[in-house]
């Protein structure tokens, strides 16, 4: 059996659930960062109250980044070798780059952070907050600059076959990686958003249904504060009103930077890979129509076999240029341009094993570019919308006493996760047959493009592959469910959840530790 | 001469080094965990000494990879590709133990405390095991053929070396985190730790010596000699300080031992990074393995600035927690239930 497909699964897999944790990392980060800063400005309890309760949640989810991100940078090596040997020389820098100026600031003071309370002075501790989180997003920004280079090489030339790499500065500032960057951070401000909004939801939902809150004659909130729950006290309702306010601006500010760089960035892409533009709109002859809505066998390659039902006329020359009228090649038009640049079977070199000689298909699978593309916008678009509508509901301080209201911003949570992996679905997917895209552009470096079916492992097999896929997607699986459970345990619990000092002064105000003595760890494990 | 590769050479050299030695006390106090503690408030004594530092070491790691990845692609290429197997039970090694450390302390009952232990100590073990052989064969080589792939099958890897060298490191990991345990706790476990440092350290660095032996007779030279002497010197002093209880100098002792054996490893390889036990001719050197001088001269640049930041911040966070840990410092297990009226 082939090592290809499995690697490609295995790629697949352990990437897109890395990329579950990343974007709730890289948008809830500066989020606590703010509200500690808030609570170091004014002094305020609720914002001690959030900083230590969201802070808990991103440290939760924060590890499960990091343990799945090893595995990212073990698998080139481990399973794409040719691949390696291949780009080493480009590639390997913004890696390197990433682990020295990103990734030691990044753990080194979030560890600062985590236990460096009380310990730090309240400025100084801020600080290491704040550069955990630079860390995390200028990491961010060194790994799209990598994947960035496979989707458009730039700032190489060809020696003995291999790209070497002339001007870092060119690989650093590709324009596809700027707004990439751009793209995915703002989907990431997106993830947070919609976290803090549908747990915020919950809280001050529970409090209503507790009968804690109301709402007077006149429609305006009327906060209480419970004599027997733990934690729930007037202050707890500014928490909750606060944080999901905050979430719900992020969401929309995110949103339209989502959609700002999305341009930019789907019009630098007709021009570097249109094949994956074209097949993300089932687009098979050459014209101007954007497809809403197509049917037939998306998954068959054969244009033929797909049916457009609703079209725009003028809006795909829209998307790629900016006028309606100049003319957008379709996937027809586009594969024997493709054969003649680069060949209709791959090499007959023995490094390809069983694979020499293949013909080449180069229209990815269709239904995953064409419902990849869409489903990122649409549940991108969704999650917006439902900010904008809960900053309306929430206008006066409380949210609607409906339990189906709040379950539906619980589970608006996941709509953009979802966005984030069917953009990256898409992305990567629609790259094939290519690991690292050839440049139609000139802009670009010409004649640099590998085959992914050239990159795989030569000395690896089957079975060692399939080993990982099964052990990793194993470990993952059972890991989500901690996650999840821990997650949901800390929500339910409240702001004491993580604030425990908080716990003993409500329990027994005479309780010996309600004033914990200087000796005690404010934070330990 | 090919200055920027060997500069590198040596930076990738510096970098598993500076990994061994800062997280070679984490994964030896995660084993410590299973092995030496007696109870939970131990354990979290223990787990509390490396909490504030242990997820900036490991990124020691992460850079020692990709800098080999930046600066020598195929010697990474057919290192990782040829330990496929070994190197995916590290990384589920790597995930248990990340995961665990933040996660034990958040359950509520004891199984799931008990659980992520098992994972932690365990998971602590196949890292330095696995680290250990990995790092051994690319001194005593694998079977990889011209185009630097593996011949074989899956498990070609295994022979005496690997088993050696991952014995090694987990004997290392051992001492080096009882000496960290010792200096960085107080009460029960400090002791603990002192009586365990006395009585096992002569057994645990046995195989580690045996592998430095190894790597000498093939192809050491008088400086690595040299090396070696300053090893067993240091050793040895760290061992007589630690049996009287002088902590800081059992520690520092140890540290120099690692320091000195590791670097006279890398020195008697030197210049090859990668032997095929096949053929020689098969080998990846310095000069074959690594990237173009540009790279290398960017990745020096980026590290000449990088690397010191890294030295200063990384002893601060030192500086910060050097207090003793020690039972009275660990705050009571906190009982998280749902903040509702139900």
């Amino acid at each position: 059996m082939d090592p290809l497909e499995i690697a490609r699964w295995q790629f697949g897999i352990t990437t897109v659930y890395h990329f579950w944790m990343v974007p709730l990392t890289l948008g809830l980060g500066p989020v606590v960062a703010i509200m500690q800063t808030l609570w170091v400005r004014t002094g305020e309890e609720r914002y001690l109250r959030m900083t230590k309760f969201w802070g808990k949640l991103y440290l939760i989810n924060f590890i499960m980044g990091v343990a799945t991100g090893l595995v990212q940078e073990f698998q080139f090596g481990m399973a794409w070798s040719e691949y390696s040997r291949f780009v080493g020389d480009v590639f390997g820098a913004p890696l390197a780059m990433e682990g020295l100026l990103a990734f030691f600031f990044e753990s080194t003071f979030l560890g600062l952070w985590i236990f460096g309370w009380g310990r730090l002075s309240k400025r100084v501790h801020l600080a290491t907050l704040w550069i955990a989180v630079a860390g995390s997003v200028v990491s961010a920004f060194f790994i799209i600059v990598a994947n960035s280079w496979m989707q458009h090489p730039v700032g190489v030339e060809i020696i003995d076959g291999r790209p070497v790499m002339v001007d870092i500065w060119a690989v650093l500032t590709n324009n596809t990686a700027i707004s990439a960057y751009i793209h995915t951070i703002f989907g990431a401000f997106a993830v947070g958003g919609a976290f803090l909004i549908g747990i915020s939801w919950y809280q001050l939902w529970q409090r209503r249904r507790d009968g804690i809150d109301s709402v007077d004659a006149g429609g305006r909130v009327v906060v209480g504060s419970s004599a027997t729950i733990r934690g729930r006290d007037k202050v707890d309702h500014s928490v909750w009103i606060k944080s999901l306010r905050m979430g719900a601006i992020v969401a929309v500010v995110a949103f339209s930077g989502v959609a700002v760089s999305g341009d930019i960035q789907a019009k630098l892409m007709f021009d570097q890979q249109p094949m994956k533009m074209a097949a993300a709109e089932a687009a098979c002859k050459t014209g101007t129509s954007f497809s809403v809505l197509a049917i037939g066998d998306l998954g068959s390659r054969d244009c033929n076999d797909v049916v457009s039902i609703i079209e725009i006329p003028g809006l795909l020359s829209f998307l790629a240029h900016g006028d309606f009228t100049t003319e957008i090649k379709g996937v027809a038009d586009l594969v024997p341009e493709y054969q003649a640049n680069f060949g209709t079977n791959l090499p007959n070199e023995a490094l390809l094993g069983a694979r020499a000689g293949d013909e080449i298909q180069y229209v990815p699978i269709m239904a995953v570019t064409y419902w990849g593309f869409r489903l990122m916008i649409g549940f991108g678009g969704l999650a917006a919308f439902a900010a904008v509508v809960a900053l309306w509901l929430t206008r006066k301080g409380t949210v609607p006493q409906s339990k189906g209201i709040m379950q539906l911003a619980v589970v608006g949570i996941l709509a953009p996760f979802a966005a984030n992996s069917a953009g990256w679905i898409f992305t990567e997917m629609g790259r094939q047959p290519f690991v690292v895209a050839p440049n139609p552009n000139p802009s670009g470096v010409d004649g640099v493009f590998m085959f992914t079916a050239a990159a795989v492992s030569p000395g690896v097999s089957f079975v060692e592959i399939l080993f990982s896929l099964v052990a990793l997607t194993l470990v993952y699986g059972v890991l989500m469910v901690f996650e999840v459970k821990l997650i949901v345990k800390y929500v339910r619990g409240g702001v004491v959840s993580a604030m425990p000092d908080l716990d003993r002064k409500d329990d027994d105000p005479d309780h010996p530790d309600a004033t914990p003595s200087d000796d005690v760890l404010s934070f330990a494990y | 001469m090919d200055v920027l590769p060997t500069v590198w050479f040596i930076a990738i050299a510096a970098l598993w080094i500076g990994y061994l030695l800062l997280e070679g006390f984490d994964l030896g106090v995660g084993m410590h965990m299973l092995v030496t503690a007696k109870s939970e408030t131990q354990r979290r004594v223990m787990l509390n000494t490396i909490g504030p530092v242990w997820d900036g070491n490991e990124v020691w790691l992460i850079t020692a990879g990709a800098a080999t990845f930046a600066a020598f692609p195929f010697w990474y290429a057919s290192l990782f590709s040829a330990l496929y197997v070994p190197l995916t039970l590290v990384l589920l090694g790597l995930i248990f133990r990340a995961v665990a450390i933040e996660y034990r302390g958040k359950g509520s009952s004891e199984r799931w405390t008990r659980s992520w232990d098992l994972a932690l100590g365990l998971g602590s073990f196949v890292v330095a095991f696995g680290v250990g052989a990995m790092l051994t064969l690319t001194t005593t080589g694998l079977p990889l053929n011209e185009n630097g792939d593996r011949v074989g099958g899956a498990f070609a890897w295994l022979n005496g070396y690997a088993v050696l060298g991952g014995l090694a490191v987990v004997g290392f990991c051992l001492v080096h985190a009882s000496t960290f345990l010792a200096l960085k706790s107080d009460g029960t476990v400090r002791a603990a730790a002192g009586r365990w440092f006395t009585r096992w350290t002569p057994v645990a660095l046995l195989p580690i010596v045996g592998w430095v032996l190894v790597v000498q007779f093939q192809t050491g030279t008088i400086i690595t000699w040299a090396l070696v002497a300053v090893a067993v010197v240091a050793v040895l002093w760290g061992y007589l300080n630690g049996r009287v209880g002088r902590e800081g100098r059992a520690f520092i002792g140890v540290a120099v031992f690692l320091v000195a054996g590791a670097a006279s490893i890398f020195a008697a390889v030197f210049p090859v990074v990668l032997p095929s036990t096949l053929d020689h001719a098969f080998d990846l050197t310095i000069q074959n393995a690594s990237s173009g001088d540009y790279t290398l001269a960017v990745m020096t640049w980026v590290t000449a600035f990088g690397l010191p930041l890294v030295f200063v911040y990384q002893g601060w966070t030192y500086w910060v927690f050097r207090q003793r840990v020690s039972d009275h410092h660990i705050p009571a297990a906190h009982v998280v239930r749902p903040a509702t009226g139900e």
